[in-house]
């Protein structure tokens, strides 16, 4: 059931981190190593695993990432528990990429490779960076070409495919001493079978005693989305860090979202570094989206799908980093220990929990949840 | 769209190189920027964290994209 994952976004996702926030322009990327435990766990998901990233470069013209990630998943979603039954599986991807550098231009390319019984996605990545006007401005170009494969577990017979394919453009600016922008804007284009094979939408029956029965969900097969955003970074007098970012979204599924974040970095002493962090999210839902479709086939298009509907979250977040003090490490440089945590809370608008069934069908309480989100790692620089 | 957009990255690349040569007087001098190259002041410190927090949203919010600033600092190191 990888497509609850949403395994395809992540691999964009991270074949463009891999090839473009490693470095600034006309900057290579510090060597570095980084060791994580992540766990996500809300809404009757449990999801964790580790995630290994490292980049080593020659010193001069070129630096190498590579970043091994496995999720392992456990899931009873509400959608999973009244759909079907919980579930258990695995998902190990790897990535690779190189910078090469040269006067103040970084060209990067990337690879990511992902894996899972029902899921197969491969991501091939190219991104420019140039730095001008005295390394005031960094403007990234960034392309991505995504292939993925979807499979049914226990319908051998099926068998689609989905084509990806992002462009991105960041502008990094530095706006006085003390203040720097960043603007960036994403294209994302899909086609292919973009909806998840086990999902169904319910519709009214009322030859059925609960008052609705289901039908599988039928998603068109393209989906073109744009996302700008816009992040300021201010460095406080007393040596602390204030980053503003906000984010719109729409796309011709008919969703339109804002996000607004808020993040304070504060360095204690010589050693400590604490981080607080909020963020708001909210979004529309999709032109095809019901909770309760009238009856059955209702339209051309059918989702129910939780992340379509309308819904906005809140989150909270505390890190802590603690650098050690480095003395006589023979190759490492300096070392730091991170541990971050968030909670988000979900709250549907249009999302009805239908594990609750003493009221009449479409009647049932809107669907909320929290969830718990930790990552622990250590870095190491040499 | 994608022929276009793919011919849009490479013109565009084109003339990044042109624009970097251009002589503009920096208003923010080398000597300036000490606290651009905090390390705090950076828009992804940890990559590998950032990634993943990338992930959670992604996998159940609808927008997608555009997610973090590049890099950060003033490129002096």
């Amino acid at each position: 059931m990888a497509a609850t994952e949403r395994t395809t976004r992540w691999l964009c996702a991270i074949a463009l981190l891999a090839t473009s926030t490693g470095s600034q322009a006309g900057v290579l990327a510090e060597d570095r190593a980084d060791a994580m435990y992540h766990s996500y766990d809300g809404g009757g998901v449990e999801v964790d695993g580790p995630s290994i990233l490292v980049r080593k470069g020659d010193g001069k013209r070129f630096s190498l990432s590579g970043n091994y990630y496995v999720d392992n998943i456990t899931s009873a979603s509400i959608d999973v528990v009244t759909q079907g039954s919980k579930y258990d599986e695995d998902r190990t991807q790897w990535s690779g990429s190189i910078d090469y550098l040269h006067a103040d231009t970084i060209v990067s390319a990337g690879y990511t490779d992902s894996d899972e019984d029902d899921y197969k996605a491969k991501t091939a990545s190219f991104n420019i960076s140039q730095s001008m006007f005295g390394d005031l401005t960094t403007i990234s170009l960034g392309y991505s070409r995504g292939w993925d494969d979807v499979y049914r577990n226990g319908d051998s017979a099926f068998k689609e495919t989905a084509d990806r394919r992002n462009y991105r453009v960041t502008l990094t600016q530095v706006l006085t001493k003390d203040l720097l922008l960043s603007v960036n804007y994403e294209a994302i284009t899909d086609k292919g079978f973009l909806n998840n094979p086990y999902r169904s939408v319910r519709y009214l029956d009322p030859g059925n005693p609960v008052g609705y029965s289901f039908q599988p969900e039928v998603y068109p097969k393209t989906r073109t989305s744009n996302a700008a955003s816009a992040n300021l970074l201010y460095y406080l007098p007393y040596r602390a860090a204030l980053r503003a970012g906000y984010r719109y979204f729409n796309d011709d599924w008919g969703i339109g979202a804002h996000t607004a974040e808020l993040n304070y970095t504060h360095p204690l002493r010589d050693h400590w570094i604490v981080e607080l962090g909020y963020r708001y999210y909210q979004q529309g839902d999709a032109d095809f989206y019901s909770d309760l479709f009238p009856r059955k086939n209702a339209r051309n298009f059918l989702a129910r799908d939780k992340e379509l509907s309308e819904f906005y979250d809140n989150t909270v977040s505390l890190g802590l980093s603690y650098n050690l003090p480095g003395k006589d490490w023979r190759y490492i440089d300096r070392a730091s220990l991170n541990l971050k945590y968030s909670r988000i809370w979900f709250n549907y608008d249009n999302y009805r929990n239908i594990k609750k069934t003493s009221t009449p069908p479409g009647s049932e309480p809107q669907y909320d949840f929290g969830a718990d989100v930790i990552h622990a790692f250590i870095s190491i620089w040499y | 769209m994608t022929r276009n957009g793919l011919l849009l990255l490479i013109i565009a690349g084109l003339l990044l190189g042109g624009c970097s040569s251009m002589k503009i007087e920096p208003w923010v001098k080398p000597y300036e920027r000490a606290h651009l190259a905090d390390p705090i002041m950076s828009f992804s410190r940890d990559p590998v964290a950032d990634a993943f927090t990338t992930h959670v949203y992604q996998a159940r919010e609808g927008a997608r994209g555009a997610e973090n600033g590049d890099g950060g600092g003033c490129g002096c190191n």
